[in-house]
C-alpha cells in the first residue's frame, strides 16, 4: 500500500492500464483521421471508432448509431439541453430539472432562462430524491425536456430513473439523464428506463479525461438536436470536429471492461464502502450519512462529522485524497449546494467529507483511512469550541453567534 | 491549495489549546464566528492583576487550517503583552507570518 491514498473516484478515476494500452496504437502507428474516406489510415481509425461506439452502446443498451462522441460530459450535457431547447423551441419553452444536478446541467439551464426559457428546478427530500408526483404535476404542454441525473456525484443518491422515464413517455416529454456517475457502476438500460438522451464521460470510468459521449435516441421518438459546434457535420450533423480517436478508443475499452466487471466490482465496492462506514461510525460519535442509505452508488460515502470543519479535517488526513462539501474547498465561499438542498444545514455541510472508492481501492487502504479519520477527528474535536460546548450540555442551536 | 509549513506546524502541534475557567476574574473570553460560516474561534486570555500583562492565552477553533493556525499563533503573540499592545496586533500581520492563502 502506498501513500497518498486516492479516495476521490467521484471526482476522477485513474486510467485502467488496459484502457491506456488499447489507446497507444492510435498515437504513433494508426494515427489516421476517422473522417478520411480515401485511405487505409482513415479506414483503420474509422473502424476503431465504430468499434468503440459499439462498446459504449452496449454499456447502456443502445445501438452504436445512437452514440455521439464529445469532449466529455460537460459538452454532452450542454449539447443535450441547449440542443433540445433550440430544436424544439416552437413546441414549447419549459424545461424541468432538479436542484442537485451538476453545474454542467444547471448552468446551461440558467443560460436558457436568460434566453426566454422557463426552468422548473425540483426540490429533493433529505436523501436527495425527487418526488415523482411533483415531477408529474410540473409537466405542462409547454414542457420539452426533463433533465434529472441518474446518480449524484456528491452524495451518491440514485434517482428513480425508470419511473421518471415512464412519466416522461406518458406525457410525451424528452428525458435526458446525466449518467456520469452511474454508467459502469450500476446497470443502465436506455430502453427499459425510457431514456431519450444520456451523458457519460470516460474519466469517471477509468478512462482518459477529454472524451465523453451523448446517447441520442433514434427511434420512438427520433430525437433531433441543434448542434453547438458547426464545421463539417460530423456525428450525424450533431457535433462537428475531428474525432479524438485515441480518447474514443479508450472510452470504448473502459465501457467494455466496466460492463464485464460491473457485477463483481459493484459488490466488492459495496462491501468496502460499508466497511469504511462501519469502521468510522463505530469509533466516533456524531457522524451522519449524507444521501440515501441504500439507494446509492456502491463506492460513494459522504459523511458529516459534527463539531469539526471539513477542510481542517482533510488537512488532518493529508495522505488521503478525498473531497469536502466545505466552503473553504470550493472556489466560491459557499458550502455545497447539494448538501444544502438536502436540508443538512450549513454547519454539517461544512463538516462533510466525500469518500469515493474505486476499482483500485484496497481493503488495506480502507483500514488505513478508518484509523486516520478517527485520529484526525479526535484531534480536531480536542481543539473545537463547539465540541466543548456540546460536552458541557449546551444546545448549539440556542447560541447567539457573533459574525465577523 | 498548499499551506505553508508554519500553518501545518500549528495545525499538527497547536500551541495553547484549551480553556480557562470563565468565572475567573482575570480571564477574558471572546467567541467570534458562527458554525454556518464555517469558522468559530474562542480566544481566552489570563491577565496578571499586578502587571496588567497577558500571562497566558488559550484557544479553541472550529474551522479550516488557516483558522486553526491563526488562532494558535495569536495565542503565542498575546503572551507577555499588555492589553494595549495586544489590541494593536493586526490580522494582516498574522496572514503575513503564516503566508496564508488569499
Amino acid at each position: 500500500m502506498s501513500l497518498p491514498i486516492y479516495m476521490d473516484n467521484n471526482s476522477t478515476t485513474r486510467c485502467d492500464p488496459r484502457v491506456v494500452e488499447s489507446m497507444l496504437p492510435y498515437f504513433v502507428e494508426q494515427y489516421g483521421n476517422a473522417a478520411s474516406r480515401n485511405h487505409s489510415f482513415g479506414w483503420q481509425a474509422e473502424e476503431a471508432v465504430e468499434n468503440a461506439r459499439e462498446q459504449i452502446g452496449s454499456l447502456i443498451g443502445s445501438s452504436p448509431k445512437e452514440i455521439i462522441l464529445t469532449s466529455g460530459a460537460t459538452e454532452s450535457n450542454n449539447l443535450a439541453i441547449k440542443g433540445v431547447a433550440g430544436m424544439y423551441r416552437k413546441k414549447g419553452n419549459h424545461i424541468i430539472t432538479c436542484v442537485t444536478e451538476h453545474k454542467a446541467v444547471l448552468d446551461p439551464c440558467k443560460r436558457l432562462e436568460r434566453d426566454g426559457f422557463a426552468v422548473t428546478t425540483l426540490p429533493v427530500d433529505s436523501y436527495g430524491l425527487i418526488d415523482l408526483n411533483e415531477l408529474e404535476s410540473a409537466i405542462t404542454d409547454k414542457t420539452i425536456l426533463v433533465s434529472i441525473m441518474m446518480a449524484n456525484n456528491e452524495i451518491g443518491t440514485l434517482q428513480p430513473a425508470a419511473e421518471i422515464g415512464q412519466i416522461c413517455k406518458r406525457k410525451g416529454v424528452l428525458f435526458h439523464t446525466d449518467a456520469v456517475q452511474a454508467a459502469g457502476k450500476i446497470p443502465v438500460d436506455v430502453e427499459a428506463m425510457g431514456i431519450d438522451l444520456l451523458s457519460l464521460t470516460a474519466h469517471k470510468l477509468y478512462g482518459p479525461k477529454g472524451t465523453g459521449a451523448l446517447y441520442v435516441r433514434r427511434k420512438d421518438p427520433r430525437v433531433r438536436l441543434d448542434a453547438m459546434l458547426d464545421g463539417g457535420g460530423h456525428e450525424r450533423g450533431m457535433r462537428s470536429g475531428t474525432i479524438a480517436v485515441p480518447g474514443v478508443v479508450g472510452l470504448g475499452t473502459a465501457c467494455a471492461i466496466a460492463r464485464k466487471e460491473l457485477p463483481v466490482e459493484s459488490n466488492r465496492l459495496h462491501e468496502l464502502r460499508n466497511r469504511l462506514h462501519e469502521g468510522i461510525s463505530s469509533r466516533l460519535d456524531h457522524v451522519s450519512l449524507n444521501g440515501h442509505p441504500t439507494r446509492r452508488l456502491p463506492g460513494n460515502l459522504n459523511l458529516s462529522f459534527g463539531f469539526v470543519e471539513g477542510e481542517g479535517l482533510m488537512m488532518g488526513i493529508k495522505d488521503v485524497a478525498v473531497s469536502s462539501g466545505s466552503a473553504c474547498t470550493s472556489a466560491s465561499l459557499e458550502p455545497s449546494y447539494v448538501l444544502k438542498a438536502l436540508g443538512v444545514g450549513d454547519e454539517l455541510a461544512h463538516s462533510s467529507i466525500r469518500f469515493g472508492l474505486g476499482r483500485f481501492t484496497t481493503q488495506e487502504e480502507v483500514d488505513y483511512v478508518i484509523n486516520d479519520v478517527v485520529r484526525a477527528v479526535n484531534h480536531l474535536r480536542d481543539m473545537s469550541p463547539l465540541y466543548e460546548m456540546h460536552r458541557a450540555g449546551i444546545d448549539l442551536s440556542t447560541v447567539q453567534w457573533t459574525g465577523h | 491549495m498548499a499551506y505553508s509549513s508554519k500553518v501545518l506546524d500549528h495545525y499538527n502541534n497547536p500551541r495553547n489549546v484549551g480553556s480557562f475557567d470563565r468565572e475567573d476574574p482575570n480571564v477574558g473570553t471572546g467567541v467570534v464566528g458562527a458554525p454556518e460560516c464555517g469558522d468559530v474561534m474562542k480566544l481566552q486570555i489570563k491577565v496578571n492583576s499586578t502587571s496588567g500583562l497577558i500571562e497566558e492565552a488559550k484557544f479553541k477553533t472550529f474551522g479550516c487550517g488557516s483558522a486553526i493556525a491563526s488562532s494558535s499563533l495569536a495565542t503565542e503573540w498575546l503572551k507577555g503583552k499588555s492589553l494595549d499592545e495586544a489590541l494593536s496586533i493586526k490580522n494582516t500581520e498574522i496572514v503575513e507570518e503564516l503566508a496564508l492563502p488569499p
